[in-house]
């Protein structure tokens, strides 16, 4: 069963969607229809001490389905039904749904829907198969057991390798479609010590396939973080100079991208308004850049929800905002092109592809010194920042989140027993005192560690 | 209508109605995992209509209605399990998912073998008298109705309001649930929710802040929700927080207040109570039953039989009818909640809670109603006792880490000073660890009341309440400015 069907997906017809729509829009008022579609295969392992823990497998596709009435009001639909009973069900659902429309704000058809695509490496790499999968992640959980004796087990681990296929259609003759595979793999292991708190800490990888998986890496950075955390000493509350690693630091600029958002910004629950751009909103060293097309982004796609193009965009430069992500509606009503941010939907949500932070090297920052291999005097370095959904308000600047990271001095690193980190994105911003040369690629961007002052640190005692 | 001829995937179509009439195929793809060399086989199959709304000011922006269809196939072998969900629900489909999942345990597909399997029980119909609850559902227009009333008293009770917005979501779920032990069962599922948030703005102050309402099984309970009386609390709390200033960070003696007060319970100890965490070794309580491992007025339950509440059901999603776990009594531990891959893997019974998201999860050991009990004191006594410390009167969301390590968002916070509420104070996170803070829950008062919330884990997003009454904690880290 595993070996024979491994590379079979089951893939949408696009022609076929083509003519039922174009029929379906015939029997109800509908003036234009567009959609976006999904299928994919996956496979999945967890394993427990060397033994298959949770083996999963999924097939399955969906479409989004957006009509345009006769008033040229706006409904939607979703469903995995993608039979002609399940079309016409959603077609019908999405027809009703235009009579509740916002008349306001009525999205259009990407002006860029059938405009050049750039060109990516996608390739549709085979799957291993789930015995493959397992073979491989055991390997690699005694690897990491084998790391240091006080890491006794890896509680959260897995493998995935998916292949997937990505459509957007529309009446007009927008035909888009994308094949690729990917896998991933997390390791996160717990470490415990004789009279000790357990200490964790893992690592993640991402590609186009398992073969292409860079799985002694993240073994070896698994092992390294939670071994780094072994020593720890609580933190005494108060302000201290921030080294954010990468990660960390894209984290951070994820959790306030509504700041970038021109959907965000027209609905008013912005940090930002349609005024801020051109203006300064960081220190001058700082650049900031969402690139979809990024050859390391392993999880990007020629298009976006509406068919629009991705690109490389500048968002701020040397400090100054420079343009807002855009759907296809948002981008009218600031009289610019859209730039491949949208989803799908009556209300299209926008969102971030892949921050790459840049330091702007025509300048010098506040402290050219600080380089967090290097630096004598005391600082926290922070790993990784948790909890995001809970403890930062997009909307009102703050932020107040659980951070895995050490105490710095004189080189000697010292894990921070628990402990929070309090601000204000605009502060933040405002007060980078070293953004270092060096990029690092990560899992969901790129950025060279980032240098704050005075950010609250709250210990627990 | 037109009729198309040609399905647009290799998909077939998907049967109608979840009844008995799916029962010869659903006892073929059994005898066919058994006779494979299975131990245990399940079948979930799932059907959904759901519709979401969003209100923003004065106008409808957002209309979402949304159908699945599919099925989940588990299969044990010893205690290893596979699991594939498909969107296929063809008998082609569920058969070349569930030859996967045999595949996952290295079982051959056997056509020769006669597996020992008995039939499925008959059909226990829970969904039967809840036929209609789709159609009593209220209509777009009543709902769109009721949240625009809502957004309109945002503004009537309101001051500085930039954003107005009120949401509506309706989930309909029919499941069949059939395995290998004779289980075979229907039921359908109805949530409701309504949520009004606000962000209110005076120049360099800013205040975001919402509430969320939600039931189940009732189809126009919402509809006499008072959005009047809902708004002007939400307006009132959004006025204070707007002015208020960030919080110091500290040590101090924390009152939480009852309904979502109660999420701190569900994070910081509820999760650690569930069999996936003594699995994973996650869990500080895997050998501490019978032994005090909070203070002796807690006592904390976990059930599924509330009417009308959000993590309520007639059965879990492994066809069993939830029962009322007591998890803590007196400070005591008493029960994990447990599924049937928990009960294979730990030892501990099921108690009716194998829950997922959808089809697409395999079920795992998740909380459904989950509150500490109430005590004998008034609120009041709880704020009195204290001479400096934080009121908690609206949680945020929080989580909790790999080592037990919990966080929570405060929405809106008081000081308390000698014993009696003083200033607002924003920014304000609790810190702790489940194992250090229970003990120190030192008063339960006398007000227990439930909130609906949502709780995203192994298994998916699943409807859950959290509940309790004010509750004290006499000391606690404030992650602040």
């Amino acid at each position: 069963m595993e070996s024979s069907k491994l590379n079979s997906i089951r893939s949408i017809n696009s022609n076929e969607l083509i003519d039922i729509l174009n029929k379906l829009s015939k029997t109800e008022p509908i003036k234009k229809w567009d959609l976006g579609a999904s299928c994919s295969k996956d496979h999945s392992v967890q394993v427990d001490k060397g033994e298959a823990k949770q083996l999963k497998g999924a097939q399955r596709c969906s479409i989004t389905l957006r009509v345009w009435n006769k008033e040229g009001l706006v409904g939607t639909t979703s469903t995995t039904e993608l039979n002609e009973k399940g079309l016409i069900k959603a077609f019908n659902a999405a027809y009703q749904a235009s009579k509740y429309g916002n008349p306001d704000d009525v999205p259009d058809f990407s002006p860029l829907a059938k405009a050049k695509l750039p060109k990516l490496h996608k390739p549709v790499l085979p799957f291993k198969g789930l015995k493959e999968l397992l073979k491989i992640l055991r390997s690699a959980e005694n690897d990491l057991l084998k790391q240091h004796p006080s890491i006794k087990t890896v509680p959260y681990n897995g493998l995935a390798e998916t292949i997937f296929q990505r459509v957007y259609l529309n009446s007009e003759g927008a035909q888009r479609e994308m094949k690729s595979s990917q896998a991933s793999v997390y390791l996160y292991a717990r470490a415990e010590e004789e009279g000790k708190k357990p200490r964790s800490s893992g690592a993640v990888r991402l590609a186009h396939g398992v073969e292409e998986l860079e799985i002694s890496s993240c073994i070896q950075e698994a092992a390294s973080r939670t071994i780094s955390h072994l020593i720890y000493q609580p933190i005494e509350t108060g302000r201290y100079t921030i080294c954010f690693k990468p990660d960390a630091f894209l984290e951070l600029l994820g959790a306030f991208s509504s700041m970038f958002n021109a959907r965000s910004v027209l609905d008013g629950i912005s940090l930002s308004n349609i005024n801020t751009l051109g203006t300064k909103i960081s220190v001058p060293i700082l650049s900031l850049y969402d690139n979809a097309i990024h050859p390391s982004n392993v999880s990007s796609c020629a298009f976006d929800g509406e068919g629009t193009p991705t690109r490389d965009l500048c968002i701020i430069k040397e400090g100054k905002l420079e343009n807002f992500l855009h759907s296809e509606a948002t981008a009218r009503r600031f009289g610019v092109n859209p730039n491949g941010h949208a989803g799908l939907g009556s209300k299209v949500s926008v969102g971030v592809d892949w921050l790459v932070v840049k330091k702007n090297l025509n300048m010098q920052s506040e402290n050219q010194q600080l380089n967090h291999k290097s630096y004598k005097d005391p600082f926290i370095l922070i790993e990784g920042l948790n909890a995001l959904h809970a403890g930062v308000k997009p909307s009102q600047g703050s932020f107040s989140l659980p951070f895995d990271g050490w105490l710095v001095n004189r080189g000697e690193k010292i894990s921070i027993e628990a402990a929070t980190v309090a601000g204000d994105i605009k502060e933040v911003l405002n007060n980078i005192i070293q953004i270092e040369e060096q990029q690092e690629t990560t899992h969901q961007g790129i950025s060279p560690h980032v240098w704050v002052d005075g950010l609250s640190i709250t210990g627990e005692e | 209508m037109i009729t198309a001829k040609n399905s647009l995937t290799e998909t077939h179509q998907a049967s109608e109605a979840f009844n008995v009439s799916w029962q010869a195929s659903l006892e073929k793809l059994i005898s066919r995992g058994l006779s494979s060399g299975a131990d245990f086989v399940e079948i979930f199959l799932e059907n959904t209509e759901n519709i979401g709304l969003l209100a923003e000011q004065d106008t409808i922006t957002n209309v979402n209605p949304s159908f699945s269809k599919g099925a989940g196939i588990r299969v044990f072998l010893n205690n290893r399990d596979g699991f594939v969900s498909t969107n296929d629900l063809s008998e082609k489909g569920l058969e070349e998912a569930l030859d996967q999942a045999l595949g996952m345990l290295g079982l051959e597909i056997n056509k020769l073998s006669q597996s020992q399997f008995n039939g499925l029980n008959e059909l226990h119909d829970y969904g039967n008298k809840k036929q209609n609850w789709l159609d009593n559902c209220p209509t777009l227009n009543e709902s769109s109705q009721k949240l625009l009333f809502g957004t309109d008293k945002l503004a009537y009770h309101g001051k500085n309001l930039i954003v107005r917005r009120g949401s509506y979501s309706r989930s309909w779920q029919e499941v069949l649930i059939a395995s290998s032990d004779g289980t075979f069962a229907k039921d359908i599922r109805l949530h409701q929710s309504i949520g009004l948030n606000v962000l209110a703005s005076d120049k360099d102050h800013r205040a975001s802040i919402g509430r969320r309402y939600g039931n189940s099984a009732i189809p126009k309970d919402l509809m006499n929700l008072n959005l009047d009386e809902a708004a002007n609390d939400l307006c009132d709390s959004a006025q204070k927080m707007l002015y208020a200033e960030y919080v110091d960070a500290g040590q101090m003696p924390v009152v939480l207040a009852n309904k979502f007060g109660g999420v701190i319970f569900h994070e910081s100890c509820g999760h650690l109570l569930e069999t996936t965490q003594i699995e994973r070794g996650t869990t500080p309580f895997a050998e501490k039953i019978n032994h005090q491992i909070a203070h002796k007025s807690v006592t904390a339950i976990d059930e599924g039989n509330t009417s009308g509440a959000f993590g309520s059901m007639s059965i879990d999603d492994e066809g069993m009818e939830p029962q009322k776990t007591l998890l803590i009594e007196n400070g005591v531990l008493k029960s994990f909640i447990s599924d049937r891959a928990g009960e294979l893997r730990t030892g501990h019974k099921r108690t009716g809670s194998g829950r997922r998201q959808n089809y697409a999860f395999a079920p795992a050991s998740r909380m459904r109603n989950t509150y500490i009990s109430e005590g004998k004191y008034t609120p009041n006594e709880l704020i009195e006792s204290i001479d400096e410390g934080l009121y908690c009167k609206s949680m945020g969301g929080g989580s909790v880490g790999p080592t037990g390590q919990f966080n929570f968002s405060v929405e809106e916070g008081y000081l308390i000073k000698n014993g009696k509420l003083t200033l607002p104070v924003k920014g304000a996170t609790l810190i702790g660890e489940a194992k250090q803070i229970l003990p120190r829950i030192s008063m339960c008062a006398n007000d227990l009341d439930l909130a609906a919330g949502f709780c995203g884990s192994i298994s998916g997003n699943i409807y859950v309440t959290v509940g309790q009454p004010h509750i004290k904690v006499d000391s606690i880290t404030i992650g602040g400015r």
